[in-house]
């Protein structure tokens, strides 16, 4: 919040002999747009819209593609394909295993492509806001996370007692074991979630504000400027337009790293021993 | 100035709210996003994408055995052409045998055919020759029998031919002569 608040600073005193206008620094509460409600708990937000948007399209997409298959597949086809097979073998048959990894694929696509066209929502003309940079998101994507691996984990390993018990590698000499213990319990239950919700969101969230410095300081530049900062909001215009491909990338990853993650621990969780 | 209005704008509700504190109603959202999109993942597109799956390892391994059979198929078929072919050249080596054999019989059989026949004629011809031998020898002897009666009347005077006949003198004497008891001498010219 600081660090926004002296750029503005710096950015106001370089452009204060223009026509008076003040510089609106982007900052969290750009993020903030309710539709209906106001500024209340329940009010209807814009990045909901585009959640429920995403999952009617993506639904229409797969449902619609997959009811019509073929052996030799249609452009469409392919794609839906591709997009499937990625996560199918790159993620869940490699990190899971062949054994279990079927019954985790619904998981495993669902967050994938929710969480890939979120974060893509971010750079679609029109819609513009990366949905995943709401927290309210990634928490919930992450608690259903977090709740699958344990739950599955204490199936697979037979009871609460004998998880935690997994939780100390064996072979371990005794002083050690009650630290380990400690340290994996944390890994366990308060670091995976809270690194894995906050990895999306961060990136996401700052990814979006960077492009919205860019983007809003080189208009404001543009317009209110003098000659020189012209040409430096001519620039900031252009490296916006870098940004937004660099974010493309960062989008793909982040929906990746997730869902690798999610596989990892469902890998983890399934494993019979640790 | 403006670390002053920021801190007077915060604790106005949501927009200025700590941006790591989650909305409630976007977590509902996000549940019944999340749900909607499990249920239609779980009920239709995964469970299509596997069955897809597994009829395309199906084709695949189909067109394997199918190309193994043909394979096997093909296998089968040189073997047996090879088999045939194998028996075909012993068939034509025997044929060939058989013929040669088959030809020394036929030649030998028309060379004994030839040497009876060459015999058959030269004994005939012998015969011919014989018969004709035999008949010059009796008119050659008639003849001569005939010129030395002649001659013998002519020197003896008296027609002999009827007491010649009568008593066979000619006859007696080339009997004789035949049988080498009257060796004839060389007469000079």
């Amino acid at each position: 919040m600081s660090l926004t608040v002296i750029s503005a600073q710096l950015l106001t005193s370089l452009v204060a002999e223009g026509d008076g206008s003040t510089f609106e620094t982007p900052g969290t509460s750009d993020f903030w747009w309710p539709l209906f409600g106001g500024d209340s708990n329940w009010a209807f937000t814009r990045p909901s819209a585009v959640m429920l948007l995403t999952v009617v399209v993506l639904g229409w997409f797969f449902v619609s593609t997959s009811r019509r298959l073929a052996l030799v597949p249609s452009k469409r086809q392919w794609l839906a394909e591709q997009t499937y097979d990625f996560v199918r073998n790159t993620i869940a048959r490699d990190v899971i295993g062949t054994k279990d990894f079927k019954r985790f694929l619904p998981l495993l696509f669902t967050l994938f492509t929710l969480i890939l066209l979120n974060n893509v929502a971010g750079i679609i003309p029109f819609i513009q806001y990366p949905t995943t940079s709401r927290i309210a998101f990634p928490i919930v994507l992450t608690l259903i996370v977090y709740i699958t691996y344990h739950a599955v984990a204490i199936k697979a390993k037979g009871g609460v007692g004998k998880y935690l018990g997994s939780m100390i590698p064996p072979g371990l000499p005794g002083w050690l074991k009650p630290i380990m213990f400690v340290l994996e319990l944390l890994t366990y239950f308060f670091v995976r979630p809270l690194t894995l919700a906050l990895r999306l969101f961060g990136n996401m969230m700052a990814g979006h504000l960077m492009l919205l410095v860019f983007i809003i300081g080189g208009e404001y530049l543009l317009l209110h400027g003098s000659a020189p900062l012209k040409g430096a909001g001519v620039l900031s215009f252009g490296f916006s337009i870098l940004m937004t491909a660099f974010e493309l990338l960062i989008e793909f990853l982040q929906a990746f790293i997730f869902t690798m993650l999610t596989a990892l621990y469902l890998a983890d969780a399934v494993s019979e021993h640790h | 100035m403006y670390l002053a209005s920021v801190a007077a704008s915060e604790g106005a509700g949501w927009p200025e709210k700590l941006p790591l504190l989650p909305h409630p109603a976007e977590m509902i959202v996000g549940v019944i996003a999340f749900a909607v999109l499990y249920w239609m993942y779980s009920t239709k597109v995964v469970p299509n994408m596997e069955k897809l799956y597994a009829q395309r390892a199906a084709a695949i391994e189909g067109g394997m055995k199918q190309a193994e059979e043909a394979q096997a198929q093909a296998q089968a078929a040189l073997d047996s052409y090879n088999a045939q072919l194998k028996e075909a050249r012993g068939e034509a080596a025997r044929i060939r045998e058989e013929a040669r054999t088959q030809g020394t019989a036929i030649v030998e059989e028309m060379r004994g055919q030839a040497q009876a026949e060459a015999a058959r004629i030269t004994d005939s011809a012998h015969r011919q020759i014989e018969a004709e031998r035999a008949t010059a020898a009796t008119s050659l002897r008639g003849e001569v029998g005939r010129l030395s009666t002649d001659l013998a009347s002519k020197i003896v005077g008296e027609s002999l031919h009827d007491e010649v006949r009568q008593k066979g003198i000619v006859e007696r004497f080339l009997a004789e002569l035949e049988s080498g008891a009257i060796t004839p001498e060389k007469v000079d010219r």
